[in-house]
């Protein structure tokens, strides 16, 4: 007691504000009115607790007080649930910096789940996002989806049955996604258009495709690069593709243990990718048409080493089950082969470098890797000249370890 | 009404109100508002001149609980605005799920607002924007049987600009200040005589923020040169002007000032050129007033532009859908989806011109499911005229976007 004391007379004397409150919570009639209005009083340094049990909302959420803390009693003992909501687009929506969200879960809301949107420090521990349904085209598209955001982390969450990515981050800087489980969704985990990420100690099991780095066209921030992947498990992503269509991992095959598409230095080593029916590891540009005068395509710098490769190929879905019938044997890591786009009008290229080394395999012991020989990004299946030959061996330096600021 | 000069309409006793149930007789309903006024006036000791606007309560730190405190209309109802309150009306409003809107700028004495092309005037400190929301018991005769949901202030402080809903009470004789917002259910029959009954969304203070947010700046929206820029015969400053002889609001009052030289000529806007040579958008709704394409891109502007452009909350779509926005890529033809989930529809493209029937940015404006509609908030019926505008813009497209009519 006297500890608390003092250490609430030193945050007066180190902030100069007011001690830093505790709104409490509980579920009930008046909840979600309560709760609305914690978040928008709240000072920076308050806690928002909620007790135990699950609050039925009928409308969004929203954080915009820096320094806030929501905080449940555990991701399976409050439960925000959206079942009836009418009014919003999200479940909770953060557009303050510093926020901390910690032992809750947010159930089958109507759009995104968790959204923080221009945000510097967001820190989501132990919290479930989960379409309870299961896997639904109708299910919002993300769960944990920090957009523009700086200094990300997200850690031993659980991510179900969203209809795009379970945990999405997207156009952000400085990302930590660890420890998390992302499962039944379409992509478990991707990042997007972002720069510098650390992805590492998850599992993502049961999605369409497990773990996801892509870099798209026509978006503020673009030329996503330095992101490493390691020490995940990313097995038995074999759900069906349930995304709505038109959406870009609509066109993920079901099957896809990591699927690389266009960004610069990415290095995924020492996972353990098995038992995905396409493919474990896919590496593609950008295949479609784009008017952004900036973009580059391609996937370069991408180093593939020291992971433990299971079973694949055995139910390949999408343009490689054409390919697959051709008796083209599909590889633990299958590159597009792309090293040549078309950027307004014009025909570009660059030097592309792949390493594909000391990864290891049940089926073929140092694991398998297959270019299709596309060159140019997007150039039709059909044209395809597979060449097993595996690129050269050249030294990639590996991004900095990436720390929270 | 005609021969009058035209300045005198905007003192504050030519927007008495036309209340329910009241017709043309006006100096019946005058007399007997008078008389009730100056009980209230004698009553408060101030005699025949009103109060005049509370520049101190517009000041203050905390805003008051009731709206009656600035003194911003003479009337408890909120019908008759007080001294230097002066109603104005947008070219193409935003949609809200067709209430009936009164607008009216306070701007301190002795201080102007300073022109600008593009974006929101820059108002002086001490300036309020009053808008108030309402619908009409059957909007075929929006003048009879109005009730007040709220009106919301925009307050321009030192630090910048705060928005305060006040919402009324039953009996329509005060407003109360309800920061974390509220719902009101509210029934009407529509223009089209099919009754609706709705729960009208008083936003909290994060909503307002969730359009009225420029790069992390609470801005206004519509108070900008080319939406205020209105001349014609045909243009109503005030839906409350007399001799009701027209069911229509805004009122086809015969007026032959523009509203900008008109602000210019009362001291309101310092810096404006004549409105003759100073930008204008069209009416979405009128064909006289624009080109389909200009009118399409007003209502995009005002409806959607909010959100959509590069420094607002919807900035990370990469959609630009300002008026001052000319290339058709960033409006979305050809654009591809990125986080729309099931707003996608399975479509391809934002905008596919040619086809608004697998345009993206028509099925969101069609929709009201909370996860898929746009905007997020602020409706939660369809706006038909609006969306039958932009079907016509999209059909009419070349392949490039371009409409030629």
């Amino acid at each position: 007691m006297r500890l608390i004391a003092a250490a609430a007379i030193a945050a007066i004397v180190v902030t100069g504000a007011a001690e830093a409150k505790t709104w409490r919570i509980r579920p009930g009639a008046e909840a979600e009115q309560a709760l609305q209005r914690a978040l928008i009083e709240a000072r920076p340094g308050d806690t928002v607790q909620l007790g135990r049990g699950r609050f039925e909302l009928s409308g969004g959420l929203s954080l915009d007080v820096d320094r806030v803390t929501i905080r449940g009693d555990g991701e399976n003992r409050s439960i925000l649930s959206f079942n009836n909501q009418r009014r919003g687009a999200e479940g909770l929506l953060i557009t303050s910096d510093n926020v901390t969200l910690r032992g809750f879960a947010v159930e089958n809301a109507r759009g995104d789940a968790i959204k923080a949107r221009d945000c510097n420090g967001i820190h989501i521990r132990q919290v479930r996002v989960e379409w309870t349904r299961g896997p639904n085209a109708e299910n919002g598209a993300y769960g944990l989806y920090p957009v523009n955001c700086d200094n990300v982390l997200i850690e031993r969450s659980i991510a179900r049955g969203a209809s795009d990515a379970g945990i999405y981050v997207g156009q952000s800087r400085n990302i930590i996604v660890r420890d998390n489980l992302a499962e039944f969704n379409v992509a478990g985990i991707e990042i997007e258009n972002s720069f510098n990420a650390d992805v590492f100690g998850n599992v993502a099991t049961h999605n369409t495709g497990g773990i996801l780095v892509f870099d798209l066209p026509g978006l503020p921030q673009q030329g996503g690069h330095d992101i490493r992947v390691f020490n995940n498990r990313i097995v038995d992503n074999n759900t069906p593709n349930f995304a709505p269509a038109g959406n870009i991992v609509a066109g993920v095959p079901t099957g896809t243990g990591v699927l690389i598409m266009a960004n610069r230095n990415v290095h995924v080593f020492e996972n353990e990718i098995a038992d995905n029916g396409t493919v474990n590891v896919l590496i593609s540009s950008y295949r479609e048409s784009f008017q952004d005068e900036h973009y580059n395509p391609l996937a370069r710098d991408i180093v593939i080493r020291d992971n433990e490769f299971g079973n694949t190929g055995y139910a390949p879905a999408g343009d490689l089950a054409a390919l697959s019938q051709l008796g083209v044997p599909i590889p633990d890591v299958l590159w597009d082969g792309a090293t040549i786009y078309s950027r307004g009008g014009m025909a570009r290229t660059e030097q592309v470098r792949i390493v594909v080394d000391d990864n290891r395999s049940t089926r073929t012991r140092t694991g398998s890797f297959l270019s299709l020989g596309l060159a140019s990004a997007g150039s039709p299946i059909s044209e395809a000249q597979p060449d097993p030959t595996p690129p050269p061996i050249v030294e990639i330096e590996e991004p900095e370890r990436v720390r929270i600021g | 009404m005609t021969s009058e000069d035209p300045m005198d309409r905007r003192r504050p006793r030519r927007h008495a109100p036309t209340l329910a149930g009241e017709g043309a007789g006006g100096p019946y309903w005058r007399f007997i508002l008078l008389a009730l006024l100056s009980l209230v006036c004698i009553t408060t000791a101030t005699a025949q001149a009103p109060a005049p606007v509370n520049q101190a309560v517009i000041a203050a730190e905390r805003p008051p609980e009731l709206l009656s405190a600035y003194h911003f209309f003479r009337d408890a109802g909120a019908r008759e605005p007080n001294e230097r309150v002066t109603p104005y009306d947008l070219n193409t409003p935003l949609y809200s799920d067709g209430a009936l809107k009164f607008r009216y700028v306070f701007i301190p004495p002795g201080q102007q607002a300073q022109y600008r092309d593009e974006g929101v005037f820059e108002f002086p400190v001490g300036t309020v924007l009053i808008k108030t929301f309402a619908f009409a018991a059957d909007m075929r005769q929006p003048t009879e049987n109005v009730r007040f949901l709220e009106t919301r202030l925009l307050i321009r402080r030192a630090e910048g600009w705060i928005a305060l809903p006040y919402v009324w009470n039953e009996a329509q004789t005060e407003a109360r200040l309800s920061p974390i917002g509220a719902t009101i259910p509210v029934s009407f029959t529509n223009e089209q005589g099919q009754a609706i009954a709705l729960d009208w969304a008083v936003p909290n203070r994060n909503q307002c923020k969730g359009c009225h947010d420029v790069a992390g700046e609470f801005t206004p929206i519509g108070p900008n040169a080319r939406n205020l820029n209105r001349a014609g015969p045909d243009i109503a400053f005030s839906p409350w002007s007399e001799g009701n002889d027209s069911a229509l609001i805004p009122r086809s009052d015969p007026i032959s000032t523009n509203q900008l030289d008109a602000w210019t000529d009362d001291h309101l806007l310092a810096g404006a050129p004549p409105g003759a040579n100073a930008p204008r958008v069209p009416r979405a709704f009128d064909p006289a007033s624009g080109s389909l394409d200009l009118r399409a891109r007003a209502y995009l502007d005002v409806n959607c532009a909010h959100c959509h452009n590069p420094q607002g909350p919807a900035h990370t779509s990469g959609l630009d859908l300002r008026w001052s926005q000319h290339d058709p890529i960033a409006w979305g033809v050809g654009k591809r989806p990125v986080a729309a989930g099931r707003g996608s529809a399975g479509f391809e493209f934002a905008i596919d011109p040619g086809h608004p029937e697998r345009s993206i940015l028509l099925y969101r404006l069609r929709a009201t499911d909370p996860g898929v509609m746009m905007p997020e908030t602020g409706r939660q019926l369809v706006d038909e005229r609006g969306a039958a505008l932009i079907e016509d813009w999209i059909a009419h497209m070349d392949s490039e976007g371009r409409v030629h009519e």
